[in-house]
């Protein structure tokens, strides 16, 4: 059988689960560095969790960093490896839970990682518990009777938090259907180009599918990113500055 | 051999960057901030990398990435900011990766004192982070060792791809001493098979993580690891301890103390001996093969109120002789009390 996919990214069976979004970022960015001749010096800090499981299924060099550290541990590998691309990549949980003070921290300090932050509305690898960005009403194994805002807040949006920040780079894209997928690839190409320009702190965030822990078909659990969570994750550039710093 | 004066954190920073460290990451916290205001302006000029991170747990985890990617890396802090770098240090353990870290102790639970402490004992011999493991540490008592044992750690970190640990205090990092310092040493990031460089195509790929996951005999590594560990890194230094009735064993500033008490116990006829732990772990005990027949007791004189180090002076004579302690908090231990209480073990009297 003749793969298309980057040799990068599909040299090994995935264990991601049937319908997950993971395996689809994960292509998005082996044929990125293909295009852009980086595939060889791509340096990547992926999350415990569901993240890590990438390892096994890109060639990449890549850290299993601790869980919500992957950003600040993606700036020391850039700090010496100042010539290599450095992915940090890691879920919403990850980023704006447990480890929000370290991603402020990297975008106050503008440090130059390219981070990709996949949001698909829960903590995956521990069975679908609430995360910062699960929906008002959103039932999940810690809110079974639904998200209640009036007790954990509203839903975390990295665009309303981080969208004035002195950084390069901003976007919200979605692997949910084709056409997202295809600007989601052109987002994370960007942010990639900013990096190797050294511009700073690039982060694209995208939603994604979790039909396990959604209780979800695959297909239906795309299709509510696009009919329900996009209307409060709207998709798109948020900030993207031109220029070298 | 030409010295300079140099304060002690100052001393083992610019120890750092002789030792071709060129990254650190850090948090302002008392008293081992001279190290992080040092470094600020120092790395800068040898073209390191210098971080003033969000918090201690920021910052381990920067070092982390550094040392993934073949550097150097140095971090310190003190006390509850200490306590911020167990998490990675576990990390590092699990992903066999090198790094220096300094605790310049400070006293007490909580936010405790900023005052020299050596409260930190059992945090920094056990572990002190969740998991399965030990870390090399070692313990200066002056400002020439703040350098010395800062060159030693970066070694020994490579060596056993480990890291290793300083245990420094408030009175060391706090003193100006006169001080001889190394020549500069590079440090080559691509030396390393293990380190992140990129993945070349029919390369193997480079996987830093916990290495349980990938190793089919790891109990067997883990456990030879720590032997070799054992066997090879236990420093000391012993003083007048062949003919001893009474041993202090002491680390750090306090053994400092000690060293006065032995030479004027000594004049005043009674025989007190020293053993001063470099290496806290492993634990000197080939330094307790040297006790003679003429030893009647040990005592530890240490800066916390538990005497944290008296169960490794058990372990390591086997029972085999009574120890005491003498533990002091707010106040540095004092040579007459070390006598007094040297003098009640001989004749019996409660100590």
């Amino acid at each position: 059988m003749e793969l298309r996919a980057p040799e990068s990214i599909s040299f090994a069976q995935t264990s991601f689960c049937p319908g997950c979004g993971h395996g689809i970022v994960s292509r998005l960015i082996g044929e990125v560095m293909e295009e852009m001749g980086l595939t060889e010096k791509l340096l990547t800090v992926v999350d415990v969790a569901c993240s890590s499981l990438h390892i096994d299924t890109w060639k990449f060099d890549t850290v299993i960093a601790a869980h919500g550290r992957p950003i600040a541990t993606a700036t020391g590998v850039k700090k010496i490896r100042r010539e290599n691309p450095v992915l940090a990549y890691l879920g919403d949980g990850a980023a704006y839970s447990i480890g929000i003070a370290e991603t402020m921290h990297a975008a106050l300090r503008n440090d130059n990682v390219v981070t990709i932050i996949i949001n698909n509305g829960v903590f995956g690898m521990t069975g679908g518990q609430m995360a910062p960005t699960s929906l008002a009403g959103q039932k999940t194994t810690t809110s079974p009777k639904g998200r209640d805002v009036s007790k954990t807040g509203q839903p975390f949006d990295v665009v309303k938090v981080m969208g004035s920040l002195d950084i390069p780079y901003l976007a919200r894209g979605s692997v949910s259907n084709l056409g997202d997928i295809r600007r989601t690839k052109k987002y994370i190409k960007k942010a990639f180009e900013k990096h190797m320009n050294n511009e700073g702190f690039c982060l694209v965030e995208i939603l994604s599918p979790c039909p396990t822990n959604l209780g979800m078909a695959p297909v239906a659990c795309s299709e509510r990113i696009d009919g329900v969570v996009k209307e409060l994750f709207n998709t798109g550039e948020y900030i993207d500055k031109e220029g070298t710093k | 051999m030409e010295y300079v004066l140099m304060k002690g954190n100052e001393a083992l920073a610019e120890a750092a960057i002789r030792a071709g460290c060129r990254f650190y990451s850090g948090y302002p916290i008392t008293p081992q901030t001279e190290i992080l205001e040092y470094l600020s302006w120092r790395m800068d000029e040898v073209g390191g990398e210098f971080v003033q991170t969000e918090s201690e747990l920021g910052g381990i985890n920067m070092m982390l990435g550094a040392s993934a990617a073949g550097a150097r890396v140095i971090g310190s802090s003190s006390g509850p900011g200490f306590s911020l770098f167990q998490e990675g240090i576990s990390y590092l353990v699990a992903a066999d990766l090198p790094a220096v870290l300094v605790d310049v102790m400070r006293y007490g639970n909580g936010l405790g004192d900023i005052g020299q402490s050596q409260g930190d004992y059992w945090q920094l011999t056990r572990g002190g982070g969740h998991g399965d493991y030990r870390t090399i540490v070692l313990a200066p008592n002056s400002v020439q060792e703040n350098v010395d044992l800062t060159h030693l750690a970066f070694d020994l970190a490579e060596k056993y791809r480990h890291p290793v640990i300083i245990g420094s205090d408030a009175a060391i990092g706090q003193m100006m001493e006169k001080v001889a310092l190394p020549e500069m040493e590079e440090h080559d990031i691509d030396k390393f098979h293990w380190s992140m460089k990129g993945c070349k195509k029919g390369e193997e790929q480079k996987k830093i993580t916990n290495l349980l996951y990938y190793m089919d005999n790891y109990d067997e590594f883990l456990a030879n690891k720590y032997k070799e560990m054992e066997d090879n890194e236990q420093r000391w230094e012993s003083m007048e301890v062949e003919d001893a009735e009474v041993v202090l064993v002491s680390y750090g500033i306090s053994s400092r103390v000690c060293k006065e008490a032995v030479k004027v116990a000594r004049s005043q006829g009674i025989k007190l001996g020293l053993i001063r732990p470099i290496s806290l772990w492993p634990y000197p005990i080939k330094a307790f093969e040297e006790l003679s027949d003429s030893c009647k007791a040990l005592m530890t004189v240490e800066m916390n109120i538990l005497g944290q180090m008296v169960d490794d002076v058990i372990l390591a004579t086997g029972n085999k002789y009574p120890v005491y302690k003498y533990t002091t908090v707010k106040d540095v231990p004092e040579t007459e009390v070390i006598i007094e209480k040297a003098n009640k073990i001989l004749s019996g009297g409660e100590v």
